[in-house]
C-alpha cells in the first residue's frame, strides 16, 4: 500500500497543504484560462439552447431523420453521452470495492462528468419523442386517460435505468462532496461562501458516529451503483439488439456496449484530466501514473470492442444469413463505407498505440489519442445506429442519411452544456475529493512507520 | 466560566492514533457521552468512543425489497390488471421483460433509502450545533482531531473533566458554551 501512496501522490504533502491546494482552486483567484473556456462552452451553451427551442417550436421535421433512417444524430449522441457517463461510476464505485487506492484524486470529478453526460445523453431521446413535452407519459403514474406504459419495450427499460443511474450518480456524488462542502464552509473567507457551502454541507462536523454511517452508506451506494453501470449500457444495447434489424439484432450487444461505453468513458476521462491538472497545477496529484492507468483501462476495454467488431463479421459469414452478410458487406463498401473505415483506423490500429509504455507516458500524445478515440466511439455509433438502418431487407426501401444544421447545433450544443456544468463544478467544488486524500496521506503515514 | 454554563469540553489533537488513544481512555474511565470529530474517517474510533455498528444496511436492504417489490407488483399491475394488452398473443404476464425495470428499482429505493438514513440517523440537516461556537474547531474539517466530552454524561463535572483530557496530553482544552 505504501507503494501505491508513493506512485499516485506526490511525497510532502499532509493534511493541512493538501486541503489548502484543493480548496485554493475555489476560494482563491480565478485563471483567465477558466474565463476562456467558460465563455466558449457557454456560447456552444446557446447554440444548444436554440436549437432546442426550435426542435420545440418546429418539430423534428429540421432534423435529417425521415424513413429508413428514423434514428439518426440523436441517438448516435445519445448513446455516445451515456457511454462516457460509464467510466465516473466505475472508477467511484467499481475501484472502490477493489480497494484501486488510485481512484482516489480522479473519483470526483470522474462523477461529475458522469451527471453531466448523462445529463446530456438524457436530453437526445427526449427531443427525439416529437413532442417533448409530453416526455411525463413515459412514467408509470395514474394518468386520466387509464394508460400505462408498455412494460415490455426496451425503451421504457431505457427510461428506468437512465434515470436511475442519474439519481444515484447524483446521489453517489453528492454524499462524498458533504465533508468536503463542510471544509470549505470552514475555510471561506467571505460570509456569503460560508453560508451557501453550509446550507450545503447540512451541517456535517465530522463526528466519529457520522462518518461510520457515511463509510457504510458510500460503500453500499458502491455496492448498488456496481451493478447499476453494467444494466445501464445493457439496457440502451437492448434498445438495439430487441429490434430485428440486421446490425442490431445481436445478443453480443450488452457486453460490447458496455465495454465501449467504459473505453469511451475513460477516454473522457483523459481529455478533462490532463487539462484540469495543467491548468491548477495538480500534477502532485493526479501524477502519471493515474493517466497511465487510465490508457491501461482504455486498452483492454477497446480491445474487447474490437473483438465485437470482429465477431459481427464473423458472424455474418457463419450465420449465412443473407441480411446479415449484406449489412457486413454494406458497411465496409457500401455509400457509408467511410465511417467504417474511418472507425477502423483508429478504433481497432490506432488503438494499439496504447500497448507501448512510451505513448501511455507521454501526456500529449494521450491527450490527443483521447480526443481521437473519442471520436472514434461516436463513429462507432454511427455505424451501428444509421448504417445499418439505411440497408435493410428490402432494396425498394433503402434510404440515405445526412444530418441537417439542426443536427450539427444539438451536437456541437451538447459539449457545450456538458463543458458549461464542468466549468461551473471545477469554479465552485472541489474537484478532487479533500477528505479522501486526507486518508491517502494518513495511511502513507501508518506505512512510513 | 461566570456561570456560563458548558455544553461539553473539547480536546484538540495533531495525530489521528492520539485521538483514538484518548477516546479509547475516555470510553474506560466510564464517559459514555463522547464524540469525537476528524477531517476524514479515522479507523477503530467509533469503536473507540462505544459505536461499534451502524443500522444503514438495514435500511438498504429494507429499501431495496421495497424497491424490487414493488417495481415487479407495479409492472404487474400496469400489464395483467389494469391494462391488458395483447401483443402478438403473448402472455400477459411475461416475467422477464419486467426484470430490467425491476432490477433498475431495486437499486434506486435501495440508494435513496442509504442516503436518507445515512442523514436521518445522523440528524442532519443540522445547520447548528454547539462545538461549532469553538473557533479551534474550524480545524475538524481540515487537519486536527476532536475529542469532546458531553456535560450531559452523569460522570462529567467540568474541573475533572478538563484535568483528565489534560492528562491525555491535548494540544488544548475547550469548553464550549451551551
Amino acid at each position: 500500500m505504501s507503494e501505491d501512496a508513493k506512485r499516485f501522490l506526490a511525497p510532502g504533502w499532509d493534511f493541512g497543504t493538501v486541503t489548502d491546494k484543493i480548496s485554493s482552486i475555489i476560494l482563491g483567484p480565478t485563471p483567465l484560462s477558466w474565463f476562456v473556456g467558460f465563455g466558449a462552452a457557454f456560447a456552444a451553451l446557446l447554440l444548444f439552447i436554440f436549437a432546442v427551442s426550435a426542435t420545440f417550436l418546429r418539430g423534428i421535421g429540421l432534423w435529417g431523420v425521415g424513413i429508413p433512417v428514423a434514428w439518426g444524430f440523436a441517438i448516435v449522441n445519445f448513446v455516445w453521452w451515456i457511454g462516457i457517463g460509464h467510466a465516473g461510476t466505475l472508477i467511484s464505485a467499481i475501484l472502490l470495492l477493489l480497494h484501486q487506492k488510485w481512484r482516489t484524486s480522479i473519483n470526483r470529478f470522474a462523477e461529475a462528468m458522469t451527471l453531466f453526460a448523462v445529463a446530456c445523453a438524457g436530453t437526445f431521446p427526449l427531443l427525439h419523442l416529437g413532442r417533448p413535452q409530453f416526455f411525463y407519459w413515459l412514467f408509470p403514474y395514474p394518468d386520466t386517460m387509464g394508460l400505462w406504459p408498455q412494460f415490455r419495450s426496451p425503451l421504457v427499460w431505457d427510461v428506468f435505468a437512465v434515470s436511475t443511474y442519474f439519481t444515484v450518480s447524483l446521489l453517489f456524488w453528492y454524499t462524498g462532496l458533504i465533508p468536503d462542502l463542510a471544509t470549505l464552509r470552514d475555510t471561506a473567507k467571505s460570509k456569503l461562501a460560508r453560508v451557501v457551502y453550509g446550507v450545503m454541507a447540512f451541517g456535517w462536523r465530522g463526528s466519529a458516529r457520522h462518518w461510520r454511517r457515511f463509510e457504510t452508506a458510500y460503500l453500499l451506494l458502491a455496492g448498488l451503483a456496481t451493478p447499476l453501470v453494467v444494466s445501464v449500457h445493457s439496457v440502451v444495447s437492448f434498445d438495439f439488439s430487441v429490434a430485428i434489424l440486421p446490425g442490431w439484432h445481436s445478443p453480443i450487444f450488452p457486453p460490447y456496449f458496455v465495454a465501449g461505453a467504459i473505453y469511451s468513458g475513460f477516454c473522457m476521462v483523459l481529455t478533462l484530466a490532463i487539462p484540469l491538472r495543467s491548468l491548477y497545477g495538480l500534477h502532485d496529484f493526479i501524477t502519471d501514473d493515474h493517466l497511465e492507468l487510465c490508457a491501461k483501462l482504455m486498452l483492454a476495454t477497446g480491445l474487447i470492442v474490437d473483438y465485437g467488431y470482429v465477431m459481427e463479421f464473423f458472424m455474418a459469414y457463419y450465420s449465412g444469413d443473407i441480411y446479415e452478410k449484406f449489412l457486413a458487406y454494406n458497411r465496409a463498401m457500401g455509400p457509408c463505407g467511410w465511417s467504417f473505415w474511418l472507425l477502423f483506423a483508429l478504433n481497432m490500429v490506432l488503438l494499439q498505440a496504447l500497448w507501448s509504455r512510451r505513448v501511455r507516458r507521454s501526456v500529449p500524445t494521450l491527450f490527443v489519442l483521447s480526443l481521437l478515440l473519442n471520436f472514434a466511439m461516436w463513429i462507432e455509433r454511427y455505424v451501428i445506429v444509421v448504417v445499418s438502418l439505411t440497408r435493410d431487407f428490402l432494396p425498394s426501401s433503402w434510404g440515405y442519411y445526412g444530418a441537417t444544421r439542426f443536427d450539427w447545433s444539438l451536437l456541437l450544443g451538447s459539449f457545450g452544456l456538458f463543458l458549461t456544468c464542468f466549468f461551473l463544478f471545477v469554479r465552485f467544488l472541489p474537484a478532487i475529493s479533500m477528505s479522501e486524500m486526507r486518508g491517502l496521506i494518513d495511511e502513507r503515514q501508518e506505512a512510513g512507520k | 466560566m461566570n456561570g456560563q454554563r458548558t455544553a461539553g469540553l473539547l480536546a484538540e489533537f495533531e495525530k489521528p492514533e492520539e485521538v483514538v488513544a484518548a477516546a479509547r481512555a475516555a470510553y474506560g474511565a466510564g464517559y459514555r457521552r463522547l464524540d469525537a470529530f476528524t477531517p476524514y474517517p479515522v479507523e477503530h474510533l467509533s469503536e473507540a468512543i462505544g459505536f461499534p455498528r451502524d443500522s444503514v444496511a438495514a435500511f438498504v436492504l429494507a429499501g431495496g425489497l421495497v424497491g424490487g417489490a414493488g417495481g415487479y407488483l407495479l409492472q404487474y399491475w400496469a400489464a395483467v390488471l389494469s391494462y391488458p394488452l395483447n401483443v402478438g398473443g403473448r402472455p400477459f404476464h411475461s416475467w422477464p421483460s419486467f426484470i430490467p425495470v425491476t432490477f433498475e428499482l431495486t437499486v434506486l429505493i435501495g440508494s435513496l433509502f442509504a442516503v436518507a438514513s445515512f442523514m436521518l440517523l445522523n440528524g442532519l440537516p443540522r445547520p447548528h450545533h454547539p462545538v461549532f461556537e469553538e473557533p479551534a474547531f474550524k480545524r475538524a474539517s481540515r487537519d486536527r482531531f476532536f475529542l469532546y466530552l458531553e456535560a450531559a454524561d452523569p460522570l462529567f463535572d467540568e474541573a475533572g473533566a478538563r484535568s483528565f483530557l489534560q492528562g491525555l496530553k491535548p494540544l488544548g482544552v475547550y469548553a464550549v458554551p451551551a
